[in-house]
């Protein structure tokens, strides 16, 4: 079913302001994603009527949030088509996800092992691997990219072997909008033993990752992406690797029993999620992908790829202007430059415009370094963006140039 | 050496000069105008170690003295950012290490910048501001 935008836009009361004069036109939504009134609702919501320290309490106020924050975790669970509740892990984000991981992970590895990245990566995930290089003495291999901004399957391929411990790759490039074959990625390192992490961040709010199809042991998203309060994100493992996993953080909440002699860790989810939770922020998260999906990700999809294609023909029509990124599976993000223009001029003067896109190496300088540019103009639509906001994009863009050659 | 004017002049100076726009097209404009009048640092000056940290344009920034003043050259790869470190020439190259350390920057708010002196902006205004004066703090210290 088509999605009605104009009924969705009234759900974002941020999408009615005006910035320098003009309304505003978010096109940063691969940095973070709007939230919908439902959300900010629900926020309210747990602090004016059921606020209260998470599974210790035996008082009302404390069973209710416990309650709900769990009811949150089922509907992650729900989401992502994962096998048990215990394998959704809180944390507070994307990054952290990672981080927990890469330290569990030094205790496995050692000199000779290898970690395998994608040239696509952004930052944080690549400096925790290069971190656990370090510590563990494993060595790091980057799969190559194509000119359009895919990755090269066959040097993949060749990269594998025995000594591949693990492999870490994003599901959509935040810098490009590439989509990886994930599966493709998954299946080869299963066959030579090697763990896959998916870093999801970037795709979560444009697809719904079935995680028991793709047999992934490790996905991390953030749930900022995808309509979803700051601050909280989710891991799943597969329960054998979270079993064996060391827990990353010491503290309350995820020990059993505590003498001065030793301590026995609590049983997952809670192992990995010591101190008090973003509670509010977890139950915001179910309410952020209960929205997603009364919406549908078929039609989101569906309306996005819309977008892209206007867009995408639209600035093409700009003379000079160059889109990085053009493989044929890629979600709505449009990185792009003009000929003898700074991607930082180029924002600038848009902003003035009303029109909000992000300017620089967006977290990700080894694809900038493979394209010999100092960065992009990054245009990120979602699903409640219009047409016309492609065109006010479009207008502000030939401004900018008119201004600036 | 460079007769020049105190700073303060030269700040009511820019301030009259940008008051005659009303639009922030034509500020802007005229700030790409003085970005292309930038007096340029010498080509083999531009070395990692002249790079201003924390702008998201490269900016290049060289300071040495003549007589008793201190003269910048600069450059950038954004014409947006090379048109504010030259309203910073503007002001500070030509001046005594002391009268540079001393100034004040509110003019920038004045003639309607402002946005690009937050500390958060990527642009690195803030950056350029501090090692102009870190440059005069140095010579100040030699002269002493």
């Amino acid at each position: 079913m088509a999605l009605n935008v104009q009924e969705i836009r009234n759900d974002f009361p941020i999408l009615h302001r005006e910035v320098n004069g003009h309304p505003l036109v978010y096109l940063d939504n691969a940095a973070t994603s709007q939230k919908p009134q439902q959300v900010i609702d629900t926020l309210v919501h747990y602090y004016s009527h059921y606020n209260a320290n998470i599974h210790r309490g035996v008082h009302t106020l404390s069973q209710e949030a416990t309650d709900a924050y769990e009811i949150a975790r089922k509907k992650i669970q729900a989401h992502f088509n994962i096998r048990h509740t215990h394998e959704v892990i809180f944390t507070s984000g994307t990054t952290h996800g990672i981080n927990l991981v890469a330290n569990g992970f030094s205790s496995f590895l050692k000199e000779g092992d290898e970690i395998i990245v994608s040239a696509l990566e952004h930052h944080s995930n690549i400096v925790p691997w290069q971190m656990l290089c370090e510590r563990t003495g494993a060595t790091l291999k980057v799969i190559p990219l194509n000119e359009n901004g895919t990755l090269i399957f066959s040097e993949y391929e060749q990269l594998l072997s025995s000594a591949t411990k693990l492999v870490f790759v994003n599901h959509i490039s935040n810098a490009l909008g590439t989509i990886n074959p994930i599966a493709k990625i998954i299946e080869k390192a299963h066959e030579v033993g090697a763990a896959v992490l998916i870093d999801g961040a970037q795709s979560c709010s444009h697809v719904k990752p079935d995680l028991q199809a793709l047999d992934c042991d490790f996905y991390v998203t953030s749930a900022h992406k995808m309509c979803g309060p700051t601050g909280v994100g989710m891991l799943y493992g597969k329960l054998e690797w979270l079993n064996k996993l060391p827990p990353y953080q010491g503290g309350g909440e995820m020990i059993k029993e505590v003498t001065f002699e030793k301590t026995t860790y609590a049983d997952l989810p809670h192992k990995f999620e010591a101190g008090t939770p973003n509670i509010a922020g977890g139950i915001g998260f179910g309410a952020a992908l209960e929205y997603l999906n009364n919406i549908g990700f078929e039609a989101i999809a569906q309306y996005e790829s819309e977008l892209l294609a206007y867009a995408t023909e639209e600035l093409l029509k700009i003379e000079g202007l160059k889109i990085y990124g053009t493989g044929p599976d890629k979600t709505s993000v449009i990185s792009f430059n003009i000929e003898g223009i700074h991607p930082y001029d180029i924002g600038t003067i848009v902003d003035k415009l009303g029109i909000a896109v992000r300017t620089g190496h967006h977290c990700a300088q080894p694809i900038m370094d493979f394209y010999q540019i100092p960065g992009t103009v990054r245009a990120s639509f979602a699903f409640y963006n219009t047409m016309e906001e492609v065109d006010r994009l479009v207008s502000a863009v030939k401004k900018a140039k008119m201004m600036l050659s | 050496m460079k007769e020049t004017r105190p700073i303060a002049a030269l700040q009511e100076e820019l301030i009259d000069e940008f008051s005659l726009f009303e639009d922030w097209m034509d500020k802007y404009e005229h700030l790409i105008e003085l970005g292309k009048g930038l007096p340029l640092i010498q080509p083999e000056l531009k070395t990692d170690d002249k790079l201003i940290k924390g702008c998201q344009s490269k900016v290049w920034l060289h300071s040495e003295m003549d007589g008793d003043t201190v003269v910048f050259t600069a450059d950038s790869d954004a014409i947006i950012t090379k048109g504010i470190i030259a309203v910073l020439i503007r002001v500070f190259s030509h001046q005594t290490p002391e009268s540079i350390v001393n100034a004040d920057t509110s003019f920038i708010d004045e003639i309607g910048l402002k946005e690009h002196l937050s500390p958060t902006r990527a642009n690195g205004l803030v950056s350029m501001i501090k090692q102009m004066k870190l440059y005069a703090v140095a010579y100040q210290a030699q002269l002493k």
